[in-house]
């Protein structure tokens, strides 16, 4: 077992709406990730998993508030710290963030170089501005990117190209995790394909130590990440490695969730998709029970009543069903 | 409906706005019922009579007397003749004639005056007094003596064949009248203006005149702004070209320049507060077709909007339906901007001379026309300018306040 | 399959702007689409998938090419050529947050689609009926609708009311743009089987439009695959998809992530 990069316990964060009502975004979410290993979440949209990233990073903001568990980076419990703090010594350093718009974060009218000289002025004042080239150009071969970006504008790269760079400086600090929350939705298959690519260089080269990729589109974490973890309203429902996840799941959302992938290869046509009816619950007042119940099909009445914390059941898997492991794979067996 | 309203009426600065407003409203709309009559019917002869109380002192005489012994009253009687200024006058005669004053205290009035009375001599023709300075020393010299020495005074009425004087009462300086017995006591509580007329009352009138000029401008603006900018905005084309194109000749042109001219070539006559509004409103459409046509033309690729055409809705049901209840609330505050503005450049138009004719109507602009002809700021005849200097402020301010609130509430990128 | 033709278009073409800022968005593109043909047009951002839909909707007019409509020349010139057009053709569109009208409730919606039908003078039950037959056609209640506006539904509901409104209006072809691409994939797979309902049950010839090429692959007979203003390939959905020609849709089929086969990740 590898050193854990990043351990998180019982975490609870809250959103506060303009009308004063609570949403309890991420309710209770754990997890830990090793060295060299990442991590995808997967989710419908408003399950909290983009709220999830946020408050991983400790740096919390109006209208998201922290409200309890720990956050353990390297074995530095961030959740303690003052925002001030964090925001020096942990942003970038420790932790980066990519999110989904990332490449409109980029100020059109500076050089790329300069918002690398920007980092290093922080982080490492002793470099001058040709070491600070210097180092930026060899990042940037190594991950494959065109040494004329550093003196280009960001207008004048392509979106894929944008979303590129970006991750390239926030990981210039060599960050222990890097949380990307849909870093290729909104890029074309091809430049997904090379974001995709770049990630996984950085972690094979060691300039991030562990990655928490979270996206809604299953096939791609199935490529990308060591294990995925589903959320569903605001809880982490279960988790596993890649493969046994996609190929083999147990939670009952789960099950619909892998149901839904569709890909172009052969046999697709002849797999039938599954769907879940219904919507998610209202996270200002979140049913007692299991989360699901109301919209699984294998539900009971004790499932409306009793929850479940997450249990093992098997290498590296857990999940927050009642129903014994066995139980439900002959549930779905017979249909 | 209800929870947009009391959003609306949850932010301050909106309430802060509304309170303004309908103050000015009420005081509007409540005033002439409490002081009823023209006005623009000249009260007094004579030019900016003081804010105060005045007692008609014909009726006065005639009223029942109250003795009342007051031993501050020849202290009070003397401080009303004997300002400070003239104390100031009476030290500069002493050094004029070369007259010691040793360490006199200005305010000391019984020293001052006992040096006065000592010294003073109406022959005495001190070195560069002029004869002006010498008159106003005399009068002084007598309004003192009159104070000082308390003798009663004669009322009487002249005989009309004869000529003769026949007393009718002498009055002590014990004597009083009770104000309530006045048969004729006139309250101006911001005096009066040029003309000697009643100035709060020509202010309530005017604020109505103006408002009213605000709403006829504020509407036709906006009117002709929301049509041209859903013309253009929702057709596009080669009718949003021509459009656009009459609009940015506006844009270029400032809107006052313009409202001055057309005013001028109206001539005086003609320009009654409606014409003036009508003209206001005719040059002040132009950002308001601006700002509709980009919110329409955002609006137009609405999946909303295709779907109205597939259902086979024409493009006046479409307008009405699916483009104006998105923007109601946008025109709502434009209108609001357009009002006050209105109001502004009449107030400026008339301030120029260009507002409407000047004897038929007070408005907001020609009391500050009027008072700036007259020279009040020169003069120190605060009231009949600041006044209205004021109404203008809060009108504008009010209806500014109130739509940076509905801003707050309609606006989704200044929502907290 | 039938044959017969049901939208046909020759040399369709649409140019934006003139002078230096002219832009071909559809450049020359030829189609067939046949009567109960389920066909995908896939492209990626930019490659005027939009833009044709557009003009198949009459929605644009088409610079340049002829667009044929049961095998005559489609005239759309006028507005009654263009009203009874559109009791053929109808869309659905991509997101369904701004497909609503947010000032107007749900049955005002539904009633607008009835009153094009020619039933505006039908009884009030029977409107209510057909109402509530069209719901449940797409699972929903209409009793839990009713005097209910759009905004007050989820995504993949309001999609699925789109649908009802689809089932009432009973058009030979629906175009579909991105029906999918803004709602869970839960609730992606109901919409999914809607379509293939109204297709299956009352033969209308769908033009589904989407940027997921495994999607086009999974649910039509027949697709197109567009780049940059052209149709590089077309044809049946598994010669296509399984066994491609073009160069631009072996790339397109190599770059998305799939289950079973190796993701190539060195090709980029």
């Amino acid at each position: 077992m590898g050193k854990v990069m990043l351990e998180v316990k019982d975490l609870k964060t809250k959103y506060i709406t303009r009308f004063k009502e609570d949403v309890y975004a991420v309710d209770g979410v754990s997890l830990t990730i090793e060295e060299g290993k990442s991590l995808g979440i997967a989710g419908e949209s408003g399950c909290g998993k983009s709220t999830l990233a946020l408050s991983l990073m400790g740096y919390y903001f109006a209208p998201l508030h922290y409200m309890s568990g720990d956050i353990i980076i390297d074995g530095r419990n961030i959740s303690s710290l003052d925002p001030d703090d964090i925001r020096k010594n942990v942003l970038g350093k420790e932790i980066a963030y990519i999110p989904q718009a990332a490449m409109n974060a980029l100020n059109p009218t500076r050089r790329i170089i300069r918002f690398i000289e920007d980092v290093m002025k922080v982080h490492k004042p002793e470099m001058t501005r040709p070491e600070v080239y210097e180092m930026a150009r060899k990042r940037f071969e190594i991950l494959g990117l065109p040494e004329k970006v550093l003196n280009q504008f960001a207008v004048e790269l392509s979106g894929g190209m944008k979303q590129r760079t970006v991750i390239a400086i926030s990981t210039i600090l060599s960050p222990k995790v890097l949380i990307a929350d849909e870093p290729s939705s909104a890029l074309d298959v091809t430049s997904q394909k090379m974001v995709i690519k770049m990630l996984r260089d950085l972690m094979e080269k060691g300039y991030i130590k562990s990655m928490i990729f979270i996206t809604h589109e299953l096939p791609l974490l199935y490529n990308v990440t060591d294990d995925i973890m589903v959320m569903y309203a605001g809880q982490i429902v279960e988790r596993g490695a890649s493969k046994e996840m996609v190929f083999d799941p147990i939670h009952p959302y789960s099950k619909g969730l892998m149901g839904s992938i569709i890909v172009p290869e052969t046999g697709t046509r002849e797999h039938e998709l599954i769907a879940i009816p219904g919507t998610p619950p209202n996270l200002k007042k979140p049913p007692a029970g299991c989360r699901f119940a109301a919209r699984c099909k294998f539900a009971t009445p004790e499932c409306r009543v009793y929850s479940m914390e997450m249990h093992e059941f098997g290498e590296g898997r857990s999940h927050r069903c009642r129903f014994s492991v066995e139980h439900l794979r002959e549930v779905y067996a017979n249909g | 409906m209800k929870h947009i309203l009391s959003q609306i009426f949850h932010t301050g600065k909106f309430t802060m706005g509304f309170c303004i407003f309908m103050g000015i409203l009420l005081l509007m709309v409540f005033y002439p019922l409490i002081n009823p009559g023209d006005p623009l019917k000249i009260v007094s002869i004579g030019t900016f009579a003081r804010p105060g109380t005045y007692i008609s002192l014909y009726d006065a005489v005639d009223s029942r007397l109250n003795t009342l012994k007051l031993d501050e009253a020849p202290a009070n009687r003397l401080e009303s003749v004997l300002k400070m200024e003239d104390r100031v006058k009476m030290v500069m005669w002493f050094e004029a004639v070369e007259i010691p004053i040793g360490h006199l205290n200005i305010h000391d009035t019984e020293a001052l005056l006992a040096l006065w009375e000592e010294h003073y001599d109406s022959t005495v023709r001190p070195e560069g007094m002029t004869k002006a300075d010498r008159n106003y020393f005399q009068r002084l010299d007598e309004s003192l003596n009159r104070v000082l020495v308390t003798k009663e005074k004669i009322l009487a009425t002249r005989d009309a064949s004869t000529a003769e004087l026949q007393e009718i009462r002498a009055i002590e300086d014990t004597d009083y009248v009770n104000l309530k017995n006045v048969a004729n006591v006139k309250r101006l509580p911001l005096g009066t203006d040029n003309f000697g007329r009643d100035v709060l009352k020509e202010l309530v009138a005017a604020i109505r005149t103006s408002l009213v000029i605000g709403l006829i401008a504020g509407t036709i603006a906006t009117l002709i702004g929301l049509t041209l900018g859903l013309i253009s905005g929702f057709i596009g084309g080669i009718v949003d070209d021509i459009i656009m194109f009459v609009t940015n000749i506006f844009t270029v042109i400032p809107a006052f320049v313009l409202l001055i001219l057309i005013s001028y070539s109206i001539g005086q006559d003609q320009r009654g507060p409606t014409t003036v509004a009508v003209v206001i409103g005719m040059t002040a459409w132009v950002w308001t077709a601006r700002a509709v046509r980009s919110q329409v033309i955002s609006l137009r690729n609405r999946d909303h909007v295709n779907l109205s055409k597939l259902s086979g809705h024409n493009l006046f049901l479409i307008i009405v339906t699916d483009i104006l209840p998105y923007i109601a609330s946008y025109v709502v505050m434009a209108l609001i901007l357009q009002i006050s503005g209105a109001i502004l450049a009449e107030a400026q138009l008339s301030m120029l001379g260009l507002g409407p004719k000047t004897t038929e109507v007070p408005t907001l602009g020609l009391m500050m026309n009027w008072s700036m002809l007259y020279t009040a700021h020169l003069n120190g005849y605060w009231w009949a300018y600041f006044p209205v200097l004021l109404t203008i402020a809060l009108i504008s301010f009010s209806l500014n306040l109130m739509n940076t609130g509905l801003d707050q509430v309609f606006n989704p990128t200044l929502r907290d | 399959m039938a044959k017969e033709l049901c939208l046909s278009g020759k040399n369709v073409t649409k140019i934006f702007g003139f002078g230096d800022k002219k832009t071909i968005a559809v450049n020359h593109v030829d189609f067939n689409f046949h009567v109960g043909e389920f066909v995908s047009i896939v492209g990626e951002s930019g490659s005027g998938k939009t833009t044709l839909a557009k003009m198949l909707l009459g929605l644009i007019h088409e610079s340049e090419g002829e667009i044929s409509f049961l095998g005559k020349p489609r005239d759309i010139k006028g507005r009654k050529q263009k009203r009874e057009y559109w009791k053929d053709i109808q869309a659905i569109f991509q997101d369904p947050f701004s497909s609503y009208n947010v000032f107007h409730k749900i049955d005002a919606v539904l009633l607008d689609c009835i009153k094009m039908r020619g039933g505006k003078n039908l009884p009030h039950d029977k409107k209510v009926e057909m109402m509530t037959e069209a719901c449940s056609f797409v699972n929903l209640k209409f009793e839990e609708l009713t005097n209910k506006y759009p905004f007050e539904l989820s995504g993949g509901q309001m999609q699925r009311l789109m649908i009802a409104r689809i089932f009432l209006l009973k058009p030979k072809i629906l175009l579909a743009d991105e029906p999918t691409s803004m709602i869970d994939a839960c609730s992606r797979a109901t919409i999914l089987d809607m379509l293939q309902n109204l297709r299956n049950e009352i033969g209308m010839t769908i033009i589904f439009i989407t940027h997921d090429i495994g999607l086009a692959y999974y649910i039509s007979d027949t697709v197109y695959i567009m780049e940059k203003g052209n149709i590089v390939e077309y044809g049946p959905a598994e010669q296509v998809i399984l066994h491609p020609s073009a160069d631009y849709t072996k790339r397109l089929i190599n770059d998305v992530p799939k289950i079973h086969e190796e993701w190539d990740l060195s090709t980029v």
